[in-house]
């Protein structure tokens, strides 16, 4: 599993780049949902939203999920392409299937950093 | 994972009903007008009409044709776990069909319908007395639907009380999805119980989460995973205590009738779900009925209008049925009085057993899941292994054959010629296989279910291929479905063949 | 009993197998001081007696087929082709549970995905769900899509006064914990100019109904263009019967067309069960609660059917869901699919067109009757509302006496209309029964 070592992780499964204010779903995430077929953002450009508000809304054939986000602040951007290609989040999850692009303010006191996001993977298989 | 490689454009089994079109033909015929005809409203008309053009007999060959696709109650055993597929007496079909009761309009002044109203005001009654609660509705129109009335009331309840800061519903891990969505429709926040390791409500858990923010809690019981809750009255008085209502899910009551009143055991609110219990048919995804039952406390709140006497008897005219809004009630929640077509069957099946028949049913019931359970508990694990109600959950799934999964046991039973029970659900369990058999399956059909799943288990370690291509042509008429696909393409309609240019 | 198979000894040989002595061991868990409580119900009626207590019963009630009915209001009587019993009563489709194991319920699934077309086609939307409880609950269900569309930053629902009163009550049911307004036009008027001043940006929706509940049938084509212009989402509640000739909302631009599919072929039954359509456009799909199925294939390279978009659903989303809906009225779907198939392009026409000129016949004799008059000089479907020279409840309780099955008393709803009765006429309606109507009511002033 793929887990890269410049980025935070959630107990629920999100990234985020600090410094470039990306967030998206890990490789373990969209393993466990398999073929991604809908994203949807709950928030739009400019919104002002705090840690653990709900920022998109992620679909597969068997499962939804919601996203939370790991960092509060303010919207930068939404990926616009995973609305007519939903499936890179599968194939590249740290990368073009980023979901939500924030301006960050504040963190999430609870954010891991990989090698603790690593163990605690591991701990649930 | 099964392979979905289309080498050529898929086969049609059946046409759709737009494919067998003809323009020209025509099923059924009217007259012609008797009245003097009137301009139409010409800006008003539309073009087209796409519907498609068939013959009578090409109707019904069309749709016997699919009804052989189908598995039902009337071609075999369905052991699908918190569904309660009982036989559906076929008298049931026949008087709700009575012209009597098929011919009213739900708006005809209840002086010409005194049949129906009796009818449904002895329906409530029964309702009442065989769950011991004050009260009750029909209206509800299915399961979830009762739910959400039930849901509402608690919440009007405790608003109506001046306990407005209260938004919080506690809902058991092991809880039906409804459950949960149920709560969140009427505005309030969701709060999840675990089970601890005989199966029961968590108390340590509940008595943490009882405190002054609570409407209620939502509790099935028996449980999905088909276990009676050793501490039902402990839970309701945690909840009484903390000031919340008990919410019960009536889903499981085919192993409760004349074995205990819900009401009796603390529980203020309970649907009842009329197509599980008192057999009014599931008819491929509904209709089904949902009524309601409450405590005197919350009667006021019952969805307007309910069925009551408006005139007493007297001087031996008999008394006068008719509608009235409870006081405070929530509201109504559909058209009309409820799916009386539904009603109508419930009477004749609870008209047929009686008291006696009734605590049959549910003794039957609860024989025959432990049977299966006492024969099968060696092959498959059954995690909360005790003496069970009407179903019980076991784990689809060994250790020593790991590419093995519950749908694939699912899929395999389809081969055996029967209904796979609910798998992937309740979600505590892994791998789940919910197996509720119902009262109406004989000693001979059970056995042979049961030698069923210990070959299927067996198979599983010897030739796990045979379960993964399961199921396979000679059994059933469809295999797998690429449903990948089907989430992708999103294929949701069809159209006359020369209206699909313009899709 | 009759239902259950068990011969004592088998009961005997499983109890062993069980390892209990008798039935009452299997409930030990149940606190002793309410187990096996006394049920204070009748005994037990063998299927003889049942069925004529049933029948005495129905035979109780004074049924459409006796009486001569011009009662409407949201149910309408129409001629049921024998067929659609024939296939409602295979126990392949009445028998069967929702289609989740798509191997073994072809048939369930192919039936529900023709019905999504046929509705979609018949309303000239994209596509529809495998239905609702009714329509009142459609309705419901639109207004909850439309505020979820907008994650409740729209509060404001503009809802017509001619949308069914029980459709409205269902609504504010559904809607009595969420934070949304409902704002209406004064009943009476012309329902597109008097709504288009309401419509604002905080407006989520804009809903009306076609025919309205007066019977009234206008373009709201405008109307459309005026909640698009504010953002909101425009949902047209319709008659399935008046769409065989009329323009569909579909052309007027709605998103969501939702409504009451009794007149396809399901009997009255004192008020259900029903079937609630509802309809949208492809962009919206996921937002649309209730069941789909989708087309596909199997692993044999076949055709076949299955629900899809689960995911939108309570089993899954669980707290997320914006609706709890499980069940669809997969039978009453069914019984629409072969109605609309049997009575194909042409009938359809022809049942609208029948109900047209009998209704319009109707009026224009109603009309003639000193003391009686049409209240509304707007275009009709199959019904129309007549202002009566008295209260409403005496007529019907007059016109009952002759065997007539009077209008709906609008007073029930509209306190201002007391003295108006909504008349309802159908292809069952002869000549010879709406020239009786006329004579009844023609001695209603002179009693």
């Amino acid at each position: 599993m793929n887990i890269p070592s410049n980025l935070k992780y959630t107990k629920s499964d999100e990234w985020v780049d600090l410094e470039s204010g990306k967030i998206g779903l890990t490789d373990y995430a969209q393993d466990q949902l398999s073929d991604i077929v809908f994203v949807e953002a709950l928030v739009d450009a400019d919104d002002d939203i705090d840690v653990g508000d709900g920022i998109s809304e992620v679909e597969s054939v068997k499962a939804s999920a919601e996203v939370y986000a790991p960092v509060g602040g303010k919207v930068v951007a939404t990926n616009e392409d995973l609305a007519d290609t939903p499936e890179i989040i599968n194939s590249d999850p740290y990368g073009a299937g980023w979901l939500v692009q924030i301006e960050v303010s504040s963190q999430s006191d609870e954010l891991m950093d990989a090698a603790a996001y690593e163990k605690y993977c591991a701990d649930r298989d | 994972m099964t392979e979905f490689k289309l080498d050529a454009a898929p086969k049609t089994v059946e046409p759709t009903i737009y494919e067998l079109s003809s323009p020209g033909r025509i099923g059924v015929d009217f007259p012609a007008p008797d009245v003097p005809r009137t301009n139409l409203p010409d800006s008003l008309l539309r073009a087209e009409l796409p519907l498609p053009e068939l013959s009578e007999v090409d109707v019904i060959r069309h749709f016997v044709k699919l009804s052989t696709f189908n598995y039902s109650v009337d071609s075999g055993y369905y052991p699908l776990g918190s569904c309660t597929m009982k036989y559906n007496p076929k008298i049931n079909e026949d008087t709700a069909r009575l012209s009597g009761f098929a011919n009213i309009h739900p708006m005809q002044p209840i002086e010409t319908t005194q049949g129906a109203l009796l009818l449904m005001y002895q329906l409530q009654e029964w309702l009442k007395e065989i769950s011991g609660f004050d009260a009750l509705t029909l209206q509800p129109a299915a399961g979830a639907h009762g739910e959400f009335v039930g849901v509402l009331m608690m919440r009007s309840y405790q608003e109506d009380r001046g306990e407005t800061k209260r938004n919080k519903m506690l809902i058991p891990d092991s809880a039906h999805g409804t459950n949960p969505a149920t709560s969140a429709m009427s505005g309030l926040k969701v709060v999840q119980i675990p089970s601890d390791e005989r199966g029961n409500v968590d108390l340590d858990a509940l008595r943490a989460e009882a405190d002054d923010t609570l409407v209620g809690m939502m509790l099935t019981n028996p449980n999905t995973l088909g276990l009676f809750d050793e501490n039902v009255e402990e839970i309701c008085k945690i909840v009484h205590d903390a000031g919340g209502l008990m919410y019960g899910d009536g889903a499981n009551m085919n192993a409760m009738l004349g074995i205990t009143k819900m009401a009796d055991l603390g529980f203020d609110v309970m649907h009842y779900n009329l197509h599980k219990t008192f057999s009014t048919p599931h008819g491929g995804g509904g209709p089904g009925s949902g009524p309601v039952g409450v405590t005197a406390e919350l009667a006021p709140f019952l969805p307007a209008p309910i069925v009551d006497i408006v005139e007493e008897e007297a001087d031996g005219i008999p008394p006068l049925y008719g509608f009235v809004d409870p006081s405070k009630t929530i509201g109504r929640v559909k058209a009309f009085h409820g799916h009386f077509g539904m009603f109508v069957r419930a009477f004749t099946y609870i008209a047929m057993h009686g008291p006696d028949g009734l605590r049959d049913i549910s003794e039957h019931a609860v024989l025959n899941a432990n049977y299966i359970l006492a024969r099968l508990r060696d092959t498959y694990h059954v995690p909360y292994d005790r003496i069970c109600m009407h179903e019980f959950v076991a784990e689809g799934r060994w250790k020593d054959a790991p590419d093995v999964h519950a749908l694939d046991i699912a899929k395999r039973l389809m081969d055996y010629g029967f209904h796979p029970p609910t798998n992937y659900f309740p979600l505590i369990v892994h791998e789940a296989l919910m197996i509720e058999p119902t009262e109406t399956e004989n000693k001979d059909t059970l056995d042979s279910f049961i030698d069923a799943m210990i070959s299927i288990a067996k198979e599983a370690h010897d030739e796990p291929d045979l379960l993964h291509d399961a199921p396979h042509p000679e059994n059933t008429p469809f295999g797998r479905l690429d449903e990948v696909k089907a989430a992708k393409d999103l294929i949701l309609c069809c159209w006359l063949p020369e209206d699909y240019e313009n899709q | 009993m009759t239902y259950i198979p068990h011969s004592p000894k088998e009961r005997d040989e499983m109890l062993k197998t069980v390892g209990v002595e008798k039935m009452s061991d299997l409930f030990d868990a149940i606190p002793e001081a309410h187990r096996y409580p006394d049920l204070d119900l009748p005994d037990a009626l063998t299927e003889m007696e049942a069925a004529a207590e049933l029948s005495e019963l129905a035979q109780a009630n004074e049924t459409t087929k006796g009486l001569v009915s011009f009662l409407g209001a949201g149910v309408y009587n129409h001629y049921i082709p024998a067929a659609i019993n024939h296939i409602l009563l295979r126990g392949e489709f009445y028998t069967a549970y929702t289609p989740y194991q798509p191997e073994i319920s072809q048939g369930t699934l192919q039936a529900i995905f023709e019905y999504q077309s046929l509705i979609a086609n018949l309303t000239g939307m994209d596509v529809a769900n495998a239905s609702h409880y009714d329509g009142a609950t459609a309705v419901a269900e639109a207004v909850n899509m439309a505020v979820a569309q907008f994650r409740g930053k729209r509060k404001k629902v503009v809802m017509s006064t001619g949308v069914h009163p029980q459709y409205r009550a269902t609504t504010d049911t559904y809607t009595q914990f969420a934070d949304v307004e409902f704002v209406s036009e004064e009943a009476s008027r012309n329902t597109s100019e008097a709504l288009i001043p309401l419509i604002d940006k905080n407006t989520a929706l804009v809903l009306v109904q076609y025919p309205d509940f007066f019977g009234r049938i206008c373009d709201y084509t405008k109307l459309g263009e005026a909640a698009h212009e504010a953002g909101a989402l425009f949902c047209v509640v319709a008659n399935p019967t008046a769409l065989g000739m009329l323009k569909t909302p579909g052309e007027m631009g709605a998103d969501m067309v939702v409504g009451e599919g009794q007149p396809l072929g399901i009997s009255m039954s004192y008020g259900g069960p029903y079937l609630g359509f509802f309809t949208t456009r492809n962009k919206f799909v996921r937002k649309m609660a209730g069941r789909l199925v989708g087309e596909s294939v199997d692993a044999r390279g076949q055709r076949a059917f299955v629900l899809t978009l689960t995911p939108r659903e309570q089993h899954i989303k669980r707290e997320r869901a914006t609706s709890n809906i499980c069940s669809n009225q997969g039978l009453l779907a069914l019984a629409a699919g072969v109605y609309m198939s049997l009575l194909g392009q042409t009938g359809m026409k022809h049942v609208a067109e029948l109900c047209y000129h009998k209704a319009h016949y109707a009026a224009e004799k109603i009309a003639e009757i000193p003391g009686f008059s049409l209240t509304f000089d707007a275009k009709f479907f199959h019904e129309f509302v007549v202002t009566c020279p008295k209260p409403v409840a005496e007529i019907n309780a007059h016109l009952l006496e002759h065997g007539i099955l009077g209008g709906y008393d609008l007073g029930q709803d509209y306190p201002e209309m007391t003295d108006q009765m909504l008349v309802a006429v159908t292809e069952m309606n002869s000549k010879e029964e709406i020239d009786a109507l006329v004579a009844v009511l023609s001695e209603v002033n002179h009693d």
